[in-house]
């Protein structure tokens, strides 16, 4: 019975890797990036949770009688389209945040809640000078 | 602006032919793999795919932004209205039993205009998000660094 | 037994691709490496028997976000004023991330095993939609009468989050002026 929980297993390894991806330091485009590996690993996940072993794609036929589940099939789609909808508005954020503060590098952006963005800018200026 | 010769040639050739694979996978989506969002994607590859051969001026004179808004908006407004249309023949919100005469033939109308829906506000918000992402607008939104302007230049060569 | 040994082999190799993305230092790189991820990932639905699935993840991961993060990149610019500390790992995200994962992973011993024909999420509603679907809507693919008939409803939603998807990046970014500095509506 343990053999076959690889595939979860080994899914939420890839799901660790995207979320370390998104909270460690870094660009902030990379951080969009770990997170959309880990949204792609979370439809493995339910894609191999709706996975019958002898079973075909959900398309209906005449000889075959056993197919894969359909309902996490629909689920992912919607998520897919979801998840690049979240994906550009998150990059749209990004081009902006440069534009007003002029980088994009996380440690460049965490500052102590007295700074202003005037001041902000003003110790990116000075800092890639 | 691509200067290339070949590019523009087999992309002149090719734009068309991924049209009509859209509009194949949207329209055979019941009888195999596919459906109105595969579909949408598809159709704003190819005119992503024009954009990048012939440059923004051509591209938004084949297309214009203006409507590609429109398009999209008219594919939520074609997908609510379809369910309103069901309330409307003493049905139920999105039920497309009472479309047609036939329960059968409802289901299939109903489905039909719910894709064509989906399909519209797909390629036009795909569309226009390329369009709005690879602006050349920099001088507009921010100075750029010195070494930012750089780093972008040596992408873009 | 070989199906079993294609995935777990398939999914090691997305792990070695993903562990890229946190350890090199060109982002373009890491773009590159997300759109092949998502196409061996795309690869591995279809595996699954996912066909939808897997033509959406192709055109959409590999496709849009991959275009979508390339743009971004290049009007962002890479900052290379810390570049050198991007070898070191964070300690306290690899220590947050691998609780994390201890515990998914130990939640995980409840899950019946993969791919078992009598699994409880088999047994509700899936059979009644694979049955019926025939007779109540009349259209061979299931995936489409679900998510266009029976589950109708989330799929309005999700036309409308693209809706204001395209919106938002509408009203964040502006809509693009030509290059002479000309606004192309009056908007």
């Amino acid at each position: 019975m343990d053999s076959q929980l690889y595939n979860y297993w080994l899914v939420i390894l890839l799901m660790m890797t995207g979320l370390y991806a998104l909270i460690a330091r870094g660009n902030l485009i990379r951080k969009i990036i770990g997170l959309n590996i880990f949204q792609v690993s979370v439809f493995m996940l339910y894609i191999s949770a709706g996975f019958i072993r002898e079973g075909a794609a959900p398309i209906l036929s005449p000889n075959v009688d056993v197919y894969s589940n359909p309902l996490p099939h629909v689920l992912i789609l919607t998520a897919i389209v979801v998840s690049v909808a979240t994906t550009a508005l998150g990059l749209a954020l990004v081009i902006r945040i440069k534009a007003a503060f002029g980088s994009i590098d996380d440690d460049t952006l965490s500052y102590s809640s007295g700074d202003s963005a005037t001041e902000l800018s003003i110790k990116t200026q000075k800092s890639s000078q | 602006m691509s200067d290339d010769i070949i590019l523009r040639i087999v992309g002149k050739f090719l734009i068309p032919l991924v049209v009509v694979f859209a509009l194949y996978v949207q329209f055979h989506g019941e009888y195999g793999p596919g459906g109105g969002f595969q579909a949408g994607v598809i159709l704003g590859a190819a005119l992503i795919l024009y954009r990048l051969l012939f440059g923004d001026a051509a591209a938004r004179k084949a297309v214009s932004p203006r409507w590609l808004r429109l398009q999209a908006a008219v594919g939520v407004l074609l997908y609510g209205g379809t369910g309103v249309a069901g309330i409307l023949l003493q049905g139920q919100f999105l039920e497309y039993n009472v479309l047609l005469t036939d329960p059968i033939n409802g289901q299939h109308l109903g489905i039909i205009l719910i894709e064509l829906g989906v399909l519209l506000t797909v390629s036009a918000t795909i569309t226009a998000l390329a369009y709005t992402f690879s602006a050349d607008s920099e001088e507009h939104l921010s100075d750029p660094q010195v070494d930012a302007s750089s780093q972008s230049d040596q992408l873009r060569s | 037994m070989i199906s079993e040994v294609i995935d777990i082999a398939l999914l090691a190799m997305l792990w070695i691709i993903s562990l890229q993305v946190i350890f090199t230092r060109s982002e373009l790189t890491a773009i590159m490496v997300f759109g092949a991820f998502s196409l061996i990932c795309a690869g591995l639905f279809l595996a699954m028997g996912a066909a939808d699935v897997a033509f959406t993840e192709a055109a959409v991961g590999a496709g849009v976000s991959t275009l979508l993060m390339l743009n971004a990149l290049r009007r962002c610019g890479t900052d290379r004023c810390n570049s050198s500390r991007r070898g070191v790992i964070d300690i306290r995200a690899l220590a947050l991330t691998g609780v994390t994962g201890a515990a998914l992973i130990w939640g995980t011993r409840d899950l019946p095993g993969v791919g078992l024909a009598d699994n409880p999420v088999h047994l509700h509603v899936a059979p009644r939609y694979l049955q019926a679907s025939f007779d109540e809507i009349g259209i061979p693919n299931v995936v489409t009468s679900v998510l266009a008939s029976y589950r109708g409803f989330d799929t309005f939603g999700e036309v409308v989050v693209v809706f204001t998807a395209g919106l938002g990046v509408w009203l964040i970014l502006g809509s693009g002026k030509r290059n002479d500095g000309k606004a192309d509506e009056d908007e």
